[in-house]
């Protein structure tokens, strides 16, 4: 029914802007608002930090002790400086001198340790898995005691959930009440699910922005959003699906900006599965995915062909010269055949009376991944293998995962949540398996890497494991890398200095400008 | 109920909170330990059952907020909503309906024929586009989504009213055909009386006796909710509070929701009925002869 619906949505946007050309009417020159006006699809659940989605950082209301810039590094954020002691047991952040919450009160070591003490209780926030023994207050600063070595921790804390909240934000139960951060914009309105609106903190500590106010409005339906970019009625509208995309493309005034996100579509994969345990069938069936015929028909970029796990935006990680995965059906039906699968009545595989028959698991909050999971059962098809696909919520790919059920499952991972990829990738290939990463496979080389690259190797050393990860990777696909993923944003004429972080850990809306 | 839906409940409450990139079998932990969800459900209905007797709804379990204020804030956008579009689909549809009547089978009402077919032919989410692009798009009179500001409600309300016009047209247009058959009316016309007085004094009255229960029945199913408008517009109502509920498993809002949405039809059906009453007032005459 959702397929159904996006795709008559579609055709829907495809008629109406027949019956409706020139939609490149004059744009509103005159700007008299002086609010930046934001559209996207997400929307706002609640002030929790674990739960705000990002919003309140990307809007740079509420910050993190540490931040990334726009390359992932590690910037100072409420942090000007840390270190570690007792060989990554023990560290230190300095706060910045003279930040003042939104309230007026100043930003205290008490108060940093409180806000950091509330959320790592919050079990989804990835705080909550760093080995954090204790968090105090030192005069200047933080200290956290851990109970291991565990040197990813400042890339831990770069994440939305660790934001630094004034101790007025939370009400009796630790709950946050009221979004008080130290950000240059303050919150002047939230209307949860749907508005927020923000005006410039005039004590902001470094350069005041010059966009005075900035207001963000939930629109799920890509067909509205494109026609807010298309018509001006958004200054900055992101998220648009390939029909909106044209149709931003054709209109006046307005540009379509986007980057390559560092999230990867892969087919997850029960490695313990009779059929799929085979290296032979995994090998076979990633040789029968047409990747960028996939990838042009559905991203309508064929560029987005995943070549490998990891994107090209992790430039650290990606290994150009790996050998590429390659779309052969005729080496798939080879391949397939040395593993003893012969064609049936059908067409379909078989050995010893059983068909080749899988089940792939997908969900629809992404709108091409029901999209591509069709196109896979196509492709599939084609050396003899049979994919039943089925279209669900995406919760129930850790249910299945936990109790071993899930054969193939079609997911979009993000490898940066926080800014240290190194976190993400060492989940995603944990050996006893990872509810959006690996699934009963663990392979001795790829976790002494893992291992070595998490006790904080020279960067040379660093360079060769992160290579030994991704050819292992490549070798031996736990993971099937189908497509990348690139995010982009209408954003309007009258507005310079729009940057896109790949990351999204701001918008960087306070760097943006009007156009004279 | 909720718990026969396939999957886990702590998992979707997860994924509504965390959204699904942080949702992991930790996360759905935390939240069942929280919540308590191990519990038998008869324990789990027993103590929301027992809340609602001290007139505590709870709170949402993904957003935490009071259950009391979520499902009022969209209850009262969903009312918003439903009044302006039935007034406007009244506006619109009672008058064609009743020109279409005045000559049935003339040029009129052949032209409402036509509007009541197309408008009921399209689907909300293609009307809802069309507006968009023709008064917001090239017209700019109006913002194409939002909730909030008087301008906004606009779009949605016409929508729904212009595809709940047509019915409208075509039920006064019958209740008018209907009434101006009738003896009484012929008598009046008889005593001289001008076409005008007649419609108004003696059509109008009757034919609402008909039209006004059919008003209560789509008022009905404009507050139940009306979620692909409520979506294309960024509107904030019942429907979408609903969807998003049943979603994420987020029980009290979803009993809440089913209680207010219970009060709200037996409310409407009470209006309609009493207004009935007060327009024919002949069930009272008859019980009083009885």
């Amino acid at each position: 029914m959702q397929r159904f619906r996006r795709t008559s949505a579609a055709v829907t946007v495809a008629m109406v802007l027949g019956l409706a050309p020139g939609c490149s009417t004059s744009r509103a020159e005159d700007h008299h608002s002086d609010t930046l006006r934001v559209a996207g699809p997400f929307e706002i659940h609640s002030l929790e930090p674990t739960a705000t989605s990002g919003f309140f950082t990307r809007l740079e209301v509420a910050e993190t002790l540490v931040t990334a810039d726009l390359e992932g590094e590690l910037a100072p954020g409420l942090a000007s400086e840390w270190a570690s002691a007792r060989g990554g047991r023990t560290w230190t952040f300095e706060l910045v001198p003279g930040v003042t919450f939104h309230d007026g009160t100043p930003l205290t070591p008490g108060a940093a340790v409180n806000a950091l003490d509330t959320v790592r209780e919050d079990e989804a926030s990835p705080l909550a898995e760093a080995p954090i023994e204790k968090i105090s207050a030192t005069e200047s600063g933080l200290r956290f005691d851990l109970t291991e070595r565990y040197l990813t921790l400042p890339a831990i804390l770069t994440h939305y959930s660790a934001m630094i909240l004034a101790p007025a934000a939370y009400d009796d139960e630790g709950r946050v009440a009221e979004m008080i951060g130290t950000g240059p914009y303050r919150i002047d309105r939230v209307e949860l699910p749907a508005s927020i609106e923000v005006t410039r903190f005039d004590d902001w500590r470094g350069t005041a922005p010059e966009i005075e106010n900035v207001s963000y409005q939930t629109v799920s339906r890509p067909e509205a959003r494109a026609l807010m970019a298309a018509s001006d009625q958004a200054d900055v509208v992101f998220h648009l699906e390939p029909a909106g995309r044209q149709q931003v493309e054709a209109a006046d005034g307005v540009e379509l900006v986007s980057t390559l996100q560092p999230r990867t579509i892969l087919l997850k994969v029960n490695n313990e599965h009779p059929v799929l345990g085979d290296l032979a069938v995994r090998r076979a069936l990633s040789m029968a995915l047409d990747r960028e015929a996939m990838a042009d028909a559905v991203l309508r970029e064929h560029e987005l062909a995943a070549t490998q796990l990891l994107p090209p935006s992790l430039t650290a990680w990606n290994q150009p010269d790996l050998a590429p995965l390659e779309h052969d059906v005729e080496a798939a039906r080879e391949l397939l055949e040395e593993a003893g699968w012969t064609p049936g009545s059908d067409g379909i595989l078989e050995k010893d009376g059983e068909p080749l028959r899988l089940s792939l698991v997908t969900y629809p909050d992404r709108p091409e991944l029901p999209a591509l999971a069709t196109a896979i059962q196509a492709s599939a098809k084609e050396v003899g293998i049979d994919i039943e696909v089925e279209v669900t919520n995406s919760t129930e790919i850790p249910v299945r995962h936990a109790d071993d059920t899930l054969e193939l499952a079609l997911v979009a991972r993000h490898f940066a949540l926080v800014s240290d990829p190194l976190v993400t990738i060492a989940d995603t290939f944990a050996p006893e398996g990872s509810d959006w990463g690996v699934h009963n496979w663990s392979d001795p080389d790829m976790s002494a890497a893992v291992d070595g690259l998490l006790a904080g190797p020279t960067e040379e050393r660093a360079a060769e494991l992160r290579r030994t990860v991704a050819t292992i990777a490549q070798e031996q696909l736990p993971l099937m890398p189908v497509a990348w993923y690139r995010m982009n944003a209408a954003v309007g004429d009258h507005v310079d200095g729009f940057v896109m972080d790949p990351l999204e850990t701001s918008w960087h809306l306070s760097e943006a400008r009007w156009a004279s | 109920m909720v718990q026969r839906l396939p999957g886990d409940v702590a998992y979707r409450i997860a994924a509504g909170r965390y959204g699904y990139d942080l949702v992991d079998a930790d996360a759905a932990a935390g939240v069942r330990e929280e919540l308590g969800l191990d519990r038998p459900a008869w324990q789990q209905l027993l103590g929301w059952l027992g809340d609602l007797g001290r007139l505590d709804l709870g709170r949402s379990l993904v957003t935490h907020q009071p259950v009391l204020s979520e499902v009022g804030y969209f209850l009262i956008g969903t009312l918003q909503l439903a009044a302006v579009a039935l007034l406007l689909a009244v506006v619109i549809g009672c008058p064609l309906g009743t020109a279409a009547a005045l000559r049935p089978g003339g040029v009129v009402d052949r032209l409402t024929d036509l509007w009541v077919a197309l408008v009921r032919a399209l689907p909300a989410f293609l009307l809802g586009l069309i507006l968009i692009v023709v008064l917001s798009v090239h017209l700019r009179l109006l913002p194409s989504a939002g909730h909030g500001g008087s301008t906004t409600i606009v779009l949605p309300a016409l929508t729904l009213a212009l595809g709940l016009s047509g019915l409208i047209a075509r039920v006064a247009r019958d209740a008018v055909v209907e009434t101006r058959q009738s003896d009484h009316v012929r008598f009046a016309h008889t005593k001289g009386l001008t076409d005008r007085l007649v419609l108004l004094r003696h059509v109008a009255r009757n034919a609402a006796a008909v039209l006004v229960p059919y008003l209560g029945v789509q008022a009905v199913v404009l507050v139940e909710g009306v979620v692909v408008v409520e979506a294309l517009f960024s509107w904030q109502g019942l429907g979408h509070a609903l969807v998003h509920a049943v979603f994420w498993r987020d029980i009290p809002v979803l009993q809440a929701t089913a209680l207010v949405l219970a009060l709200l039809v037996v409310a409407v059906n009470t209006l309609v009925d009493l207004t009935v009453l007060w327009l024919d007032p002949r069930p009272r005459r008859q019980e009083a002869m009885s």
